[in-house]
């Protein structure tokens, strides 16, 4: 083969340096063995560095009543029920262990009273719950964890005199294809940003950790990094994708100026304390409480600004409804035109708050409102709007193993990439603790795979020459369309026609023009050499966010119903059998196929955790009879 | 649609490049990453430059503009005047990989040098108790987004490629105050090890990485002072009387008679002096501000108020200094 190969042997290979990634690495290594840790850009700085509100996890250290279970219902709640319940189980269990493991690699969180880790209040969680620094808890998050690795590399150098000798990071490194032997994963094939070389890793298990899927939408929190590249993997060597239909729009992205638009305003705003209001000066929260959470939110202004200081007698404002209702809510009040000049609403925390706390507590929302729109937070409200923020949908994964479903074996999800655990919408908070809930799962489980097998499997040379050709077309090719105008008209066509209300004619129309988009990201051509050329980057990536997005529009038009991160207006309430429904993907050809498969049932202790008034709002008749017959057994 | 505006970007690799001239649109609120974000997907989709969060929180855009270390996406356009011509460089301490993108790899290999956290090894997980006070000054350093820029301006390393072995750089003089100040981390030598292995006794404060860090990290006066002055007590660090008495005279109270205001018998550490002032022993060659191939002083001209490098007495020193100022220790007397 003309083109050179860079070879390198590993046991696990973590495709990924986020929070998941990062703490699956580390436990491989735990494990004894030797992992690699790729990631698209710096060490350090993938996505969950722009984390702020926290990392959810029932310690009880601000309110002692806070536990799992309680933990675990609003988890499920949050989801509408869809969540696989055993990822919520071990979740709401495990995230306390994870998150106390971090003070032992030395983060440092805000401390209560008596010298405990500090929890603040969050959407959807009755109790303060997220462990947090400020509002930069995913840095602390990914630092910690970073430094954790550095750590173990120190170990390495004292014992073997070289820091990389069981864990090394191959920053700025994209991996474009994973490779299989049979059934079984055999490597990883990608090139490195900087020199544009190819480098292959041999290894019989990998962790997807890879992130989410927003790029491909037009107003969106998230990075260029996020381009479904795991999704597109997994689907590729014979994974399926769950719950896609679900994406998180988060009710408060930077609506002005409008090179920041999407950029995130944390919900810690409204969690201490700020209120969203029209151009009337209404607070309009009050007027969206859907019948579902009529018990546990405020009627009055007044009860809700009680709230802030006696929760336990008052109940929440409806501001911090769960993420699903606000967006939907903002959207509304701007489509009946009292919105904001900028398009979205007012966020307020300069009328309620002194200056010196906003500045004390807020501290990188100040600044970036400061820094990038030329807005005082302390003395102007800032104008909010709805936003892609997280992709609910993912990798179909065993919850105890984190093994990916389908017919491939040795792979391996965590974090954003992976689906299940936060069914049809996410709570805040649960996404940080997820990543170090299932990576350290799936860490640990990737290294006991790795070890059972009896044999390495073999990366084909077929396979490889493959990947190196499709990897250098876009280079080769004349005269096809520029990477940039590609990934701008899809992330048209999913903001206009897969956004936050969604409707038939649309959805159809939107697998059209998926379709078409196909034909001509086939044929993108990218200028330049290979040496650190973003072009060329974009149009590799674009063949992910393709097949992703159609498998987003697929299960949107598929589901008839709306539900968390799914709003249909042809469809606008939720229906009970539709939620004994997750929807799969899987690729047959390059076609996406979708499947119905049933949700897996809670089990009998679990599903008791819940009052059967609750209940009857989420299940058919025939499960509530099931119910029924349980709580009678139990009397 | 906004008015077009005069760019001057960097292009070329490690074999060599120039500034390239561009007139690019630029509309209400954009910052400079909008605007190499806007040639990459008009005139030029090749042109090299990191970024992930467009939000000051990740430190990838790092880059110098108009001479000035910055990240990209949190300078605005509106900084600048309509008619003036704006320049992009990649960092210089950094070898250039392509365009604005340079290779870093330096400041993750005095990450790796840098001691890890010592977990203290009667507490359990779960058992951790710090007063929040007790966290805040640590929690300060941690708020670093390596974005690098420190490192990249700080003039011991900034076109001094021979000084990079020795140096950390003020990103890991942080790292090392942290772990210093954390309240339950075990290793209790961080200074000692800072000034023997990290190079802490080339930085003569001047206060340059301080000015440019975005997340207004006081690394000089936080950090890198209290460091200086804590290894003193074993080692002589000439920087750091002039230190205090050039950046924290406004924290001194007035009239306390210090004449040469800093000197270590007046700063609160009486019991260590009185007991004999081990300051004098080895005598440092004192350091001449660098100057860069074009004869200049690199980033004192840009950070500075007045003209000419620092003087690494500081600036409101006159000669002579006044007697009683003076300070002597036979080096015998602390044997
Ligand atoms: C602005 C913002 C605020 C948020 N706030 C919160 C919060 O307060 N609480 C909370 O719980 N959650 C929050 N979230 C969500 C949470 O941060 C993310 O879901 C989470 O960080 C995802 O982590 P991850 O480990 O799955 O992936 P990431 O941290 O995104 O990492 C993905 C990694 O995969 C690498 N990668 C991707 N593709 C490839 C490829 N092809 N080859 C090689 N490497 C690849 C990337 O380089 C990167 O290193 C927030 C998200 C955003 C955008
Ligand atoms: S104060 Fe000056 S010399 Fe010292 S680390 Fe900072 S930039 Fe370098
Ligand atoms: S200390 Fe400041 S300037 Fe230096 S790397 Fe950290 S954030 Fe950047
Ligand atoms: S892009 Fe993250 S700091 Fe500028």
């Amino acid at each position: 083969m003309a083109t050179r190969i860079e070879r390198h042997h590993y046991d696990v290979v973590v495709i990924g340096a986020g929070g998941a990634g990062l703490r699956a690495a580390i436990e491989a290594r735990l494990a004894g063995k030797k992992t690699a840790i790729i990631s698209k850009s710096l060490f350090g700085k993938a996505h969950t560095v722009m984390a702020e509100g926290g990392a959810a996890a029932a310690m009880g250290n601000v309110n002692s009543r806070d536990n799992w279970m309680v933990h675990y219902r609003d988890t499920m709640r949050g989801g509408k029920f869809l969540n696989n319940f055993r990822m919520a189980e071990l979740h709401a269990k495990e995230s306390p262990s994870r998150i106390w493991e971090l003070e032992t690699y030395g983060a440092l969180f805000d401390r209560t009273k008596d010298g405990k880790i500090s929890q603040r209040n969050f959407g959807g969680h009755e109790y303060p719950r997220l462990a947090h620094v400020g509002d930069r808890t995913g840095l602390e998050l990914i630092r910690t964890l970073q430094q954790k690795i550095v750590s173990l590399q120190q170990e390495d150098k004292r014992e073997f005199g070289d820091y990389e000798a069981r864990i090394r990071v191959f920053q700025e490194t994209t991996i474009t294809e994973l490779l299989l032997d049979g059934n079984k994963v055999a490597g990883a094939f990608g090139y490195y940003r900087e020199s544009g070389e190819f480098v292959l890793f041999e290894a019989p298990a990998i962790v997807l950790a890879t992130g989410g899927v927003g790029k491909s939408y037009k107003v969106t929190s998230n990075s260029w990094e996020y381009t479904g590249d795991g999704h597109a993997l997994a689907l590729r060597s014979g994974a399926t994708l769950i719950n896609m239909e679900f994406l998180q729009f988060h009710p408060t992205g930077m609506v002005w100026p409008p090179s920041v638009k999407g950029i995130l305003v944390t919900e810690s705003v409204r969690g201490d304390g700020g209120v969203l209001k029209n151009s009337t000066g209404k607070r309009f929260m009050f007027d969206y409480v859907p019948d579902v959470f009529r018990k546990q939110y405020a009627e009055t202004e007044e009860e809700a600004d009680r709230w802030y200081t006696d929760p336990d007698n008052n109940r929440r404002p409806p501001e911090l409804l769960p993420r699903d209702e606000v967006a939907r809510a903002i959207n509304s009040e701007v489509k009946a035109g009292r919105g904001s000049p900028a398009g979205g609403v007012f966020l307020d925390v300069s009328t309620r708050m002194s200056a010196d706390v906003i500045r004390k507590r807020l501290p990188s929302m100040y600044h970036q409102f400061k820094e990038l729109a030329d807005v005082d937070i302390t003395k102007q409200a800032m104008e909010v709007g709805p936003t892609c923020h997280y992709v609910m949908g993912g990798v179909e994964v065993d919850p105890d193993t984190a093994a990916a479903a389908g017919t491939v074996q040795g792979l391996f999800a965590a974090g954003e990439v992976s689906g299940g655990m936060h069914g049809s919408n996410r709570l805040g908070g649960n996404s940080l603790s997820d990543l170090l809930v299932f990576g350290k799962r799936a860490g640990e489980h990737a290294a006991s795979y790795a070890d059972a097998l009896t044999a390495r499997p073999k990366v084909s040379t077929r396979d490889l020459e493959t990947a190196v050709e499709t990897a250098l077309a876009p280079l080769e090719r004349d005269g096809g369309e520029n990477p940039y105008t590609l990934q701008q008209e899809l992330q048209t066509v999913m903001g206009d026609l897969v956004g936050i209300i969604r409707r038939k004619g649309e959805l159809e129309d939107s697998l059209v023009r998926l379709a078409e988009l196909r034909d001509r990201v086939a044929k993108v051509s990218a200028t330049g050499g290979r040496k650190y050329n973003p072009g060329w980057h974009l149009a590799l990536d674009l063949r992910n966010m393709l097949v992703v997005s159609e498998c987003t529009a697929k299960a949107a038009l598929e589901r008839e119903e709306s539900r968390g991160g799914h709003t249909r207006e042809d469809f606008p309430t939720m229906r009970p059998d539709w939620r004994r429904v997750n929807l799969v993907c899987s690729l047959d050809g390059d076609k996406v196929r979708l499947e119905h498969k049933p949700v897996p049932r809670m089990r009998a202790e679990l599903i008791q955790l819940f009052d059967r008034a609750e209940l009857a709002k989420y299940l058919t008749d025939e499960e509530l009879a099931e119910f029924d017959a349980l709580a009678e057994e139990a009397k | 649609m906004g008015a077009k505006r005069h760019f001057r970007v960097w292009r070329g690799d490690e074999t060599g490049g120039d500034l390239q001239d561009y007139q690019v649109e630029v509309n209400e609120g954009e910052v400079v990453l909008d605007i190499i974000h806007r040639l990459q997907a008009t005139e030029t989709p090749d042109l090299a430059c990191r970024w992930n969060c467009k939000a000051g929180k990740c430190g990838s855009c790092s880059m110098e503009i108009n001479g000035m270390p910055r990240l990209g996406c949190m300078t605005r356009m509106s900084t600048f005047e309509e008619s003036e011509t704006v320049t992009v460089t990649p960092l210089r301490t950094f070898p250039v990989i392509r365009d604005l993108v340079t290779d870093v790899n330096f400041n993750y290999q005095k990450a790796r040098e840098t001691p890890a956290f010592a977990p203290p090894e009667d507490l359990a997980p779960g058992e951790y108790r710090m007063q929040q006070v007790d966290v805040e000054r640590s929690q300060e350093f941690r708020k670093c987004i390596e974005c690098f820029l420190c490192q990249n301006v700080c003039h011991v390393v900034r076109d001094h490629e021979e000084n990079k072995k020795a140096f950390s750089g003020p990103r890991y003089f942080i790292r090392a105050a942290e772990l210093d100040m954390h309240p339950l981390d075990a290793k209790t030598d961080r200074k000692d090890y800072a000034q023997a292995s990290m190079g802490l006794g080339y930085c003569n404060i001047t206060k340059c990485c301080t000015e440019v860090c975005p997340e207004h990290i006081t690394i000089t006066d936080n950090a890198i002072i209290p460091m200086k002055e804590r290894v003193v007590d074993r080692r002589y660090d000439p920087i750091v009387w002039l230190g205090r008495k050039i950046f924290r005279r406004d924290q001194l109270s007035e009239g306390d008679g210090l004449g040469m205001s800093g000197l270590p018998q007046a700063d609160g550490h009486g019991a260590e002096h009185k007991s004999g002032v081990n300051w004098h022993r080895e005598v440092p060659a004192p350091q001449v501000a660098p100057v860069g191939d074009d004869g200049k002083l690199p980033i004192s001209e840009i950070t500075f108020d007045r003209a000419g490098g620092p003087s690494p007495f500081g600036d409101d020193v006159t000669f002579p200094l006044p007697p009683e100022g003076l300070n002597y220790a036979h080096p015998d007397r602390d044997k």
